[in-house]
């Protein structure tokens, strides 16, 4: 069994922390605001969110920055729940890319 | 609007009371747990009770988390959970743990 999970890292030798300012770019900010609407809706509760970050493989976990592990875990709950399926996230994943070309 | 804490649940009742010692029990199961690994087997002492609260760890599997379970702060010396800590004595580390995560110590 998996005796400690990756992201209960507390009292682990780290790295120094370096403090930097950071803009949110529009992406982050939209992020933020389902989580906070589906969170005040009922839909999904923080411990989910927190479940489905926590599940991340250790190099996505490593590697992710803040909101892309938020994004992340908001598709995998509401797949999940059922909100959303697979198919129509695969969907419309194939239609966003088309408008880049 | 509902509140967003909602203070009214079926509750666990308490079985601790503050200044008793308490150890952490000593375990690693799936999902998700708010109790640090660092601290499990440790003993520390109830610092107070911080009220009831549906199981994080049912929440996050999309159950409703009750009955409720007691939260206490526990007080642990830095100096009983870091063998190599060089601070004063006297310092202290508090976690918020779950009553099914502690036993009598």
């Amino acid at each position: 069994m998996i005796e400690r999970s990756h992201h209960d890292m507390g009292g682990l030798p780290a790295g120094k922390v370096e403090p930097t300012e950071h803009d949110y770019p529009d992406w982050e900010r939209r992020v933020d605001a389902m989580v906070q609407l589906l969170r005040g809706g009922g839909r999904i509760t923080v411990d989910e969110l927190r479940k489905n970050i926590e599940a991340l493989p250790p190099e996505a976990y490593d590697q992710l920055s803040y909101y892309e592990k938020w994004i992340s875990s908001l598709t995998q709950t509401l797949i999940q729940r059922g909100v959303i399926t697979t198919e129509e996230l695969g969907r419309k994943m194939q239609e966003v890319e088309k408008r880049k070309r | 609007m509902k509140p967003q804490f909602a203070t009214e649940y079926p509750a666990v009742s308490p079985q601790f009371s503050v200044g008793q010692k308490v150890r952490v029990r000593k375990t690693a199961p799936l999902g998700h747990i708010r109790t640090p690994f660092y601290i499990r087997g440790h003993v520390g002492e109830i610092e107070r009770l911080c009220g009831a609260f549906p199981n994080p760890e049912e929440l996050a599997q999309m159950r409703d988390g009750l009955p409720a379970q007691p939260l206490y702060r526990v007080r642990f010396r830095q100096k009983d959970v870091w063998p190599d800590y060089r601070g004063p004595d006297s310092d202290v580390v508090e976690i918020e743990i779950y009553q099914h995560w502690l036993g009598k110590a």
